[in-house]
């Protein structure tokens, strides 16, 4: 009887224990198409607002422990779309983003320093490595983090998992990263004000 | 041959105002798809969506009453039809 219990007691810790503080994984490429990052740069005659929703990545978090938060998200330069087809047409050539050249933007988080905490939600300053136009300069940027537990079958009934939201707004220099550095600098602003708006799947 | 450049010249600037005013008075650049705002109901995200409309700006204008302007001067090259 001892023995039983003694190893039913093996099984269960051997079952459970990698699961408590493993971080789960969440896949960014929504086939919803909610994913999505909003670009916006101050012009003459109108702001140039745009959106790209190619995103694709995997980011590794812990809700008990976001500081553990590390990842990689990749934007396809080829989604970036503004109304214009000629701005766009420019936007996706040589000088400004070269997407034949240059596909994809790429986000790597390196380390989290979270902040305040309301329900499942809390802030953080993700710090990791921005690469656009081949480029790759480390920034910190701050992040809102939204675990929902359970709600993947909200988004898609036959499965069961968690989602993981993520928001964040921060300003980028073009020059920072050659995207037609110094050039034009008197019809297009030198900052891009991105606002990402991101939802990865846990799925069991 | 005047009078015909003239009128055509009148057409395609009330044509083009017409476009441009009915079309929402778009102070930008002209566009060919328009972003609509969504709200995804279980995340809560906000996202947009790209709708296909022809949405003329002051680029369409101008380029309008720019060639009206060609039309009335190159109507002034033919002499004056006897009415």
């Amino acid at each position: 009887m001892k023995n039983i219990v003694l190893q039913n007691l093996v099984f269960l810790l051997a079952t459970t224990v990698p699961l408590w503080g493993a971080p789960q994984s969440f896949d960014f490429k929504d086939p919803k198409g909610v994913n999505n990052v909003v670009f916006k740069l101050d012009a003459p005659l109108e702001s140039i607002n745009g959106t790209a929703s190619g995103i694709s990545g995997t980011v590794h978090y812990d809700p008990a422990a976001p500081a553990s938060l590390k990842g990689r998200i990749v934007l396809a330069t080829a989604s970036l779309h503004v109304g214009n087809p000629t701005m766009k047409e420019h936007m996706h050539g040589k000088d400004w983003m070269d997407v034949a050249q240059h596909p994809e933007i790429v986000f790597e988080a390196i380390s989290a320093r979270p902040g305040a905490a309301a329900g499942d939600t809390v802030t953080a300053d993700v710090t990791g490595k921005l690469t656009v136009k081949g480029l790759t300069k480390e920034m910190t940027i701050p992040v809102k983090l939204t675990y929902l537990k359970d709600r993947l079958k909200d988004r898609f009934p036959q499965k069961q998992g968690d989602l993981l939201v993520i928001r964040s707004t921060f300003k980028i220099k073009r020059s920072d990263f050659g995207i037609n550095a110094g050039k034009a600098e008197d019809k297009v602003a030198d900052e891009i004000e991105l606002n990402l708006s991101l939802a990865g799947m846990a799925p069991r | 041959m005047r009078m015909g450049l003239h009128l055509s010249a009148l057409g395609v600037a009330l044509l083009t105002l017409a476009l441009w005013f009915f079309g929402g008075m778009n102070t930008g650049w002209t566009k060919t798809s328009v972003p609509v705002d969504k709200v995804d109901a279980v995340t809560g995200l906000t996202y947009q969506e790209w709708e296909h409309r022809f949405l003329p700006g002051l680029d369409f204008l101008g380029a309008g009453l720019i060639l009206a302007a060609v039309l009335v001067g190159a109507g002034f090259l033919f002499p004056r039809g006897k009415s």
